[in-house]
């Protein structure tokens, strides 16, 4: 019987989970990842990287029956929904294989199976081969979460989607309701509308995509209005049903009244529900609010030797936060001192067309806090490069502390803003002050140089507007 | 979980410190409160407390070992019920002591001492080789703001750095100096803002009911200058009894012709001319410690101790020594009310060159004073009293105080501090010499 007896077993091999096992390798931790249907997790599988594959997709597609703008013809454009979802499935296929190298790499010991806490340093793994008992002083848990389905009107797959159901789609939807606008719904949104179809979204706050900036949710409504979509925001789907044909939604809108729509699907993303269940944490006495395991800094839970990590604990549940806190976590077990991850500094990426970009406090809530805020705006109008891809439509906005100098928040929108909120990013984080950013050169032409002007709009000199 | 246990700051400026003597042992048991070791910081020796339970399950740097950077685990303490033998410790960072370093680095830099309104803190880290302040563009910038030295915070963002966190005091899990109260009631209090370095973090809990108030801006300012002083500045004492009787007189007199002007003299005002007149005499005892400097000062300042709620602040009159008593005595009230109403400019309490603080008026018989650095004497006054007291080799009835002057023994020699206590003495006993 092969020894199954660890330093540290990861439960679960997301971005949180297969990152926490490299890291404990590295550090001489002998280590073992579990992990129930796919290595890489959701990310890998069915969300972050499948996704961008799509838009991917999507957005040659949109170049393509746009080729004209640029001097190029391009004719008999169609697209052909089940190869651009067998490339979306390819990428996935080919990372999912790279994260079982990796373990291979660094020795780490994958058992495939359910795996259940059944003491402090015990779990017990179901897999195809039968049930085995591991244990390890530390385990980490980072089972990730799933959508949160309407209560009304659970997911089929047929005419109901989650993002898992919207990934690999039956056929090419031809109208479309997506309830919901946070980071997944736009995508899909973004996603579909690109490749033809009829898109509805329904919001049941204000504006779009909530978490930003409101002057970010504002361009986007009407970007997306420009494209064709239609929108409703403080408004909520109070009946859905599937039909033989499609979905019959009843949508109340913000002024009251009830209407009644037809569809031929829906997706639902309306939020995420933690993976908790099922893995013996009620037993141990592990502490959750609202279904989310507790955690201190070091993403410790209130049960020695039990951490936890990614969308499983609180929010922003995105997997850049997962991977932060898994270094975090195993450098802890692993006695050295990491420093706790400063909330506000972490970013968060859209990638619907035009894409967005955050990082720290909108402007609304710095003076909330009580902030002295002096914020600026520079539009992609004032951009050369981006007049020269025809990607003139975005902005770049920045929220200084007027007292200390300090970047507090910072909110794009635009052509490849996701590519360029690191810079952001990093200074936020590094803590320059806005002396930095001025005196920082920015490569021309570029986009970037809207980042430099987006903190001279702070201080009321913008040099191209 | 283990618990580690690293090399404290002792001092707000300790970088580093000898871990002279560990005082357990691995396998030992020890719970909050313990001695667990000494450490030595080029001023002092200094006692490691143990603040969490459990079992020595292993010391990490041999007693003796020199330049223990602060922050470096030092040994693991096993929890209540964890096996001590598998409480590992971390691949702890190398104590990595560089012998050179030490050599080079100076001492604390007496750049500061006596300026009136001290220079902001210089932006620029580097400031010699070996001796490069980690800080972020903000964190730097909010301390030159605040009047904040960097070489006194602990760092705790990445290698060390100083973050914005670190200067408002709230970082997480900072490396908590053993708390050292300030015990004597002394002046010292500059507010020039600056947070005490992590104070002690956990105050054990032990059901009493209570409640935390977070401290202002004044009591980090006297924590901070109270526990470096003690620290960092060896004190002597010397204590004199003088008679006040001649100097009674003469106030009364002097009151009486000043009544007119408005001017009425206290004892305090008095007193504040017999110390500046004494410094001017015994210049010795007028100086600043400045590790590789001694500074001399030719005008003697004296920082007055004024209690005002919430704390206490020391306005300062300015080369005493050359001022009638009259003139001491409208300055004093006039800085006293700004005081009160807490509207003393940074000029008017920055600076001084000696202080005094009078506790006469409380019927304190006699008390010593902690020294407001970078000041090297303050004296401390206590009540006059009627005492039997020798006079002409008959016993009579006298008025007498208790002087008591506290010395920085690393500036001042207990002679030269014995001749300014004999000087002052007999200024305050002959008193016509303050009103030439």
């Amino acid at each position: 019987m092969a020894d199954t007896n660890y330093d540290l077993i990861v439960l679960g091999s997301g971005p949180g989970g297969y990152v926490a096992a490299i890291r404990a390798a590295q550090l001489g931790l002998k280590t073992a990842i579990v992990e129930r249907e796919n290595l890489g997790g959701i990310c890998l599988n069915w969300g972050c990287i499948p996704t961008k594959a799509l838009l991917r997709s999507a957005e040659i597609y949109h170049y393509m029956q746009h080729a004209g703008d640029y001097g190029l013809i391009a004719q008999q454009i169609s697209a052909d929904i089940d190869a651009v979802v067998k490339r979306s499935r390819g990428v996935a296929k080919q990372l999912s294989q790279g994260v079982a190298f990796l373990m291979k790499k660094h020795k780490i010991t994958v058992h495939m199976g359910e795996g259940r806490l059944t003491a402090p340093g015990k779990l017990e793994v179901k897999g195809e081969k039968g049930t085995e008992t591991l244990t390890a002083k530390n385990i980490i848990v980072a089972t990730g979460a799933r959508a949160r389905d309407l209560p009304f009107a659970p997911a089929d797959g047929k005419r109901i989607w989650t993002y898992r159901h919207a990934l690999v789609p039956p056929e090419m939807p031809k109208k479309l309701l997506v309830i919901g606008s946070g980071a997944i719904g736009i995508e899909f949104a973004s996603f579909y509308k690109d490749m033809g179809c009829d898109v509805t979204v329904v919001e049941m706050l204000d504006r779009l995509v909530p978490v930003e900036d409101a002057d970010v949710s504002a361009f986007l409504e009407k970007a997306l209005k420009k494209q064709g979509m239609t929108i409703f925001t403080g408004a909520g789907v109070e009946e859905l049903k599937a039909t033989a044909t499609g979905v019959t939604a009843k949508i109340k809108t913000k002024d009251g009244k009830t209407e009644s729509a037809q569809f031929s699907h829906a997706i639902v993303a309306i939020g995420i529900v933690p993976n908790t269940e099922n893995i013996g944490l009620e037993a141990l006495g592990v502490k959750t609010t609202k279904g989310h395991i507790d955690t201190d800094a070091m993403c410790r839970t209130n049960v020695p030797g039990i951490w936890a990590i990614g969308d499983v604990t609180a929010p922003p549940w995105l997997a850049h936060k997962a991977m932060h806190e898994s270094v975090i976590s195993v450098e802890a077990i692993a006695g050295n001192h990491p420093h706790a991850m400063d909330p506000r500094n972490i970013p968060g990426c859209t990638y619907c067309r035009p894409q967005i970009a955050s990082v720290g406090l909108t402007e609304a809530k710095a003076k909330e806090l009580g902030y002295e805020v002096k914020a600026g705006t520079f539009p992609f109008i004032g951009n050369g490069k981006a007049i020269a891809l025809g990607e003139a439509e975005g902005f770049t906005k920045t929220v200084f502390d007027a007292k200390t100098g300090e970047l507090l928040g910072a909110h794009m929108i635009g052509a490849e803003v996701t590519e360029l909120i690191q810079g952001y990013t990093i200074g936020k984080t590094a803590e320059l002050v806005e002396d930095d950013f001025i005196g920082t050169v920015f490569p021309h032409p570029t986009l970037s140089e809207t980042m430099h002007e987006g903190v001279l709009a702070a201080f009321g000199r913008p040099l191209h507007i | 979980m283990p618990i580690e246990l690293k090399m404290p700051a002792l001092s707000p400026t300790m970088e580093e410190g000898t871990l002279a003597k560990w005082l357990v042992k691995e396998g030992d048991t020890v719970k909050s409160g313990d001695l667990l070791a000494e450490i030595e910081t080029d001023k002092a020796t200094m006692e490691f407390e143990a603040i969490d339970e459990g079992v020595v399950s292993q010391i990490l740097v041999a007693e003796g070992t020199d330049n223990v950077k602060v922050g470096t685990v030092i040994a693991v303490i096993a929890g209540e019920g964890e096996d001590a033998s598998s409480a590992k410790a971390a691949p702890a960072p190398a104590p990595a002591p560089a012998a050179e370093a030490k050599a080079e680095t100076p001492a604390p830099a007496p750049a500061a001492a006596p300026a009136p309104t001290p220079a902001p803190a210089p932006a620029a880290a580097p400031t010699a080789s070996g001796d490069r302040i980690k800080a972020s563009p903000l964190a730097k910038r909010l301390a030159a703001e605040q009047g904040i030295d960097l070489k006194t915070l602990t760092g705790t963002g990445p290698g060390g750095r100083i973050v914005k966190a670190d200067l408002e005091g709230a970082a997480a899990g900072a490396v908590a100096p053993a708390a050292v109260a300030p015990a004597a009631a002394a002046p010292a209090a500059a507010p020039t803002a600056a947070p005490a370095p992590a104070a002690a973090g956990a105050i054990p809990d032990f059901g009493i009911p209570h409640e935390d108030e977070k401290l202002s801006g004044m009591r980090k300012t006297i924590a901070r200058r109270l526990s470096q002083s003690m620290q960092e500045s060896p004190h002597i004492y010397l204590t004199v009894d003088i008679r006040l009787d001649a100097l009674l007189k003469l106030r009364g007199e002097l009151n009486a012709s000043l009544e007119s002007r408005g001017v009425k003299l206290s004892v305090n005002d008095m007193l504040i001319k017999a110390l500046a007149v004494a410094l001017e005499r015994v210049p010795a005892c007028n100086v600043s410690f400045g590790g590789d400097v001694m500074r001399k000062y030719s005008r003697a300042d004296i920082s007055v101790a004024v209690s005002i709620p919430g704390g206490l602040i020391t306005p300062i009159i300015v080369d005493a020594g050359s001022k009638s008593m009259s003139k001491i005595s409208t300055e004093m009230s006039e800085l006293a009310a700004k005081a009160k109403e807490g509207k003393l400019q940074p000029s008017e309490y920055q600076g001084g060159t000696a202080s005094i603080s009078n506790m006469g008026m409380m019927g304190i018989k006699q008390f010593t004073a902690v020294i407001n650095p970078p000041q090297a004497m303050i004296m401390a006054i206590g009540a006059g009293e009627k005492r039997p007291y020798v006079v002409d080799d008959a016993l009579a009835i006298a008025t007498v105080m208790s002087a008591t002057g506290s010395f920085d023994h690393r500036a001042i020699d207990g002679a030269d501090g014995a001749l300014l206590m004999k000087t002052f003495k007999e200024l305050v006993e002959s008193p016509l010499g303050l009103v030439a």
